[in-house]
């Protein structure tokens, strides 16, 4: 177990260290950095404002200095300043953090707790409508596209209906247990727990359906265990270590879906603020935000293969 | 059992109603061979060949009285599927937005196909540090959230194009490498790859001849459940405004310029939505056919 989990621990300081560097790369890849803050139409620069820049870029030092330099501000919460604003991206970030934060945990408990069930009841009663509801469910969050989803969401439940807000967050001084700021997320949480619902629910059904079909199971039932034991200690149990491996394939279609889901809810997150630098050809707030999410990304990596090897006793007792 | 099961419901309908001989037979033939993917597909290679020819109008002529002209020709409007935000016919844009689509095919998968593919050989038969620099590089490729690279790389260099399907290719090659290099561990301990070994084959005819042709059916299967993901992926690309640039119609890059008019013009995103859903549907079907047909060690029951 400690050897697995060193092992996974310093693979993902590896991503880590190559997604720096490719950001980084990239950053030098676009030109003279200095070009970002002469903008189109503008005014040109003196002299005197380019040597600034430079310095406080630290452009006038070798590329391998730059990098490190980069990373240690990095790596100290400083991820420079906006180029539309000139003020500091982690502050930005700090403002943005707590919706995104809210419509992750609402998405992805929605998920878990319609996908999984959902599979296994697919998988026990396989055949029935259950099967054929949940199978549907699967292909549907499988081909069609998030943005999509979200975009007739809005136009069925906002425009049509007008049950609930089509976009924002809601008033900022209402808690989000009151109906008037809840509402709000609504939408953009099914929209974005959909498509892993239904990655949750494919993933747990087959893997059900291969446990079920073991020799263990059919001992169990042959001594009379029932089925509830069966299905929730014996097979359950064990069939939940393949969701849980797979549940990368999914994370990364989730931080995606978070970036378009914010996009299209003018939800005020982390999300959203990557999509406008991108928009403002904002450069430090694009690679500030897609580094933060990179790190989101291997950290929840990693935290699941904390919890395979914890839930999988050959590792565990390796 | 489970094959009992499965005949089971294949004999009925998903009503559960006994159906009858000539309905059957449909039936049965229905779930043996994928006729709707097949026909989906067949109109997007159709659509997006022939798009000039088809179009009914031009893809990116504007029009002012025929700002969101209304759909299915209500109100004398002359468009089949209504009009966008600037009078553009959403049909001609929608047929002429399958050209992308097509060209994630034909030139995202099939390069990613080749480079995978050649990594796999490549890993699977040297073995040793080349192996493991490929493998790892695979790792640590997929370790990422691939699209908010893309979005910054399409910033940095502008997108366009070229650059997107560049972008696609980097997401595309490396499911290949890792199901090919499996593949390839297998056939390389094979008698018959001795033998050619030991009458002097070199190692490239052996890799070409010998080993490639047995992971042709790995390499269509992997081909065929990656491509809509693809697909997906440019669309999305699109839809942020980081893919094929305005106005050349995407079905992606569509769906995001009429989310601001869903209130006045609700058709400008939900057909090419429609046209993207459809496709990557066919196309995920299909993946499961060829994959239960060629390949059933790598289905996951369903």
């Amino acid at each position: 177990m400690k050897r697995y989990l060193i092992r996974r621990f310093l693979f993902a300081i590896l991503t880590l260290v190559v997604a720096t560097m490719l950001v980084f790369g990239l950053s030098r890849a676009a030109g003279d950095p200095l070009l970002l803050y002469a903008k189109p139409g503008g005014y040109g620069m003196s002299p005197q404002r380019v040597e600034d820049l430079s310095r406080k870029l630290g452009l006038d030092k070798p590329l391998v200095v730059q990098y490190f330099v980069w990373l240690g501000r990095v790596l100290r919460g400083d991820f420079g300043e906006t180029i539309v604003a000139e003020t500091p991206v982690s502050r930005l970030i700090r403002e943005r953090m707590a919706p995104t934060v809210q419509l992750a945990v609402a998405a992805f408990a929605l998920a878990i707790v319609v996908g999984v069930p959902l599979g296994v009841l697919s998988a026990v009663r396989r055949g029935s409508l259950w099967d054929y509801l949940g199978r549907a469910l699967a292909l549907f969050g499988q081909g069609a596209p998030t943005f999509w989803v979200g975009i007739m969401a809005i136009l069925l439940f906002a425009v049509i209906l007008g049950w609930l807000p089509a976009g924002t967050a809601g008033p900022d001084d209402v808690p989000l247990w009151k109906w008037a700021k809840l509402q709000y997320l609504i939408m953009p949480a099914v929209a974005l727990g959909w498509g892993p619902a239904a990655a949750f629910l494919r993933l747990t059904r087959s893997a059900m359906l291969e446990v079920l079909g073991s020799e263990y199971i059919k001992l169990a039932r042959a001594k009379g265990a029932n089925s509830t034991v069966i299905v929730w200690k014996h097979a359950f149990r064990n069939a939940i270590l393949q969701p849980l491996t797979a549940a990368a394939i999914t994370l990364a279609g989730f931080i995606t879906g978070a970036v378009v889901i914010e996009r299209i809810f003018a939800w005020p997150g982390i999300g959203q603020l990557t999509i406008e630098a991108v928009w403002n050809n904002d450069f430090p707030t694009l690679t500030s935000t897609v580094l933060l999410w990179t790190f989101v990304f291997v950290f929840m990596n990693f935290l699941a293969d904390i919890a395979y090897g914890y839930l999988n006793p050959v590792i565990r007792y390796e | 059992m489970r094959q009992g099961m499965l005949r089971k419901t294949g004999d009925l309908n998903p009503m559960g109603r006994r159906l009858s001989a000539s309905g059957l037979s449909a039936w049965r033939f229905l779930r043996r061979w994928p006729v709707f993917p097949i026909l989906v597909l067949a109109v997007l290679i159709v659509a997006g060949v022939a798009a000039p020819w088809i179009a009914p109008n031009d893809p990116i002529d504007q029009s002012l009285p025929l700002r969101s002209a209304r759909p299915f020709y209500q109100d004398d409007s002359p468009y089949m599927l209504g009009g966008d935000h600037v009078g553009r016919d959403v049909m001609s844009r929608v047929i002429h937005g399958a050209r992308v689509s097509l060209a994630v095919m034909a030139v995202a998968l099939s390069a990613g196909l080749v480079i995978g593919t050649a990594l796999g050989l490549l890993a699977g038969y040297s073995g040793g540090v080349v192996d493991e620099l490929i493998t790892r590089a695979v790792d640590v490729w997929l370790g990422f959230p691939f699209l908010l690279l893309a979005l910054v790389v399409a910033i940095v260099i502008g997108a366009s194009f070229q650059v997107v399907m560049a972008l696609m290719v980097l997401l595309a090659w490396s499911p290949f490498v890792r199901n090919v290099r499996a593949d390839v561990l297998v056939l390389k301990e094979s008698d018959y790859v001795a033998l050619a070994r030991i009458s002097g084959a070199s190692t490239t005819r052996i890799l070409l001849r010998h080993i490639l042709p047995g992971t042709v059916g790995t390499i269509t299967v992997i081909a065929s459940l990656s491509v809509g993901g693809l697909i997906l992926a440019e669309a999305t690309l699109s839809f942020l405004g980081a893919g094929i640039p305005s106005p050349t119609p995407s079905w992606g890059n569509m769906v995001a310029e009429g989310r601001d008019y869903l209130q006045s013009a609700w058709w400008t995103s939900t057909f090419p939505g429609v046209a993207l859903f459809l496709t990557v549907m066919s196309l995920n079907f299909l993946g499961d056919w060829l994959r239960d047909r060629l390949d059933p060690r790598l289905r996951q029951l369903d």
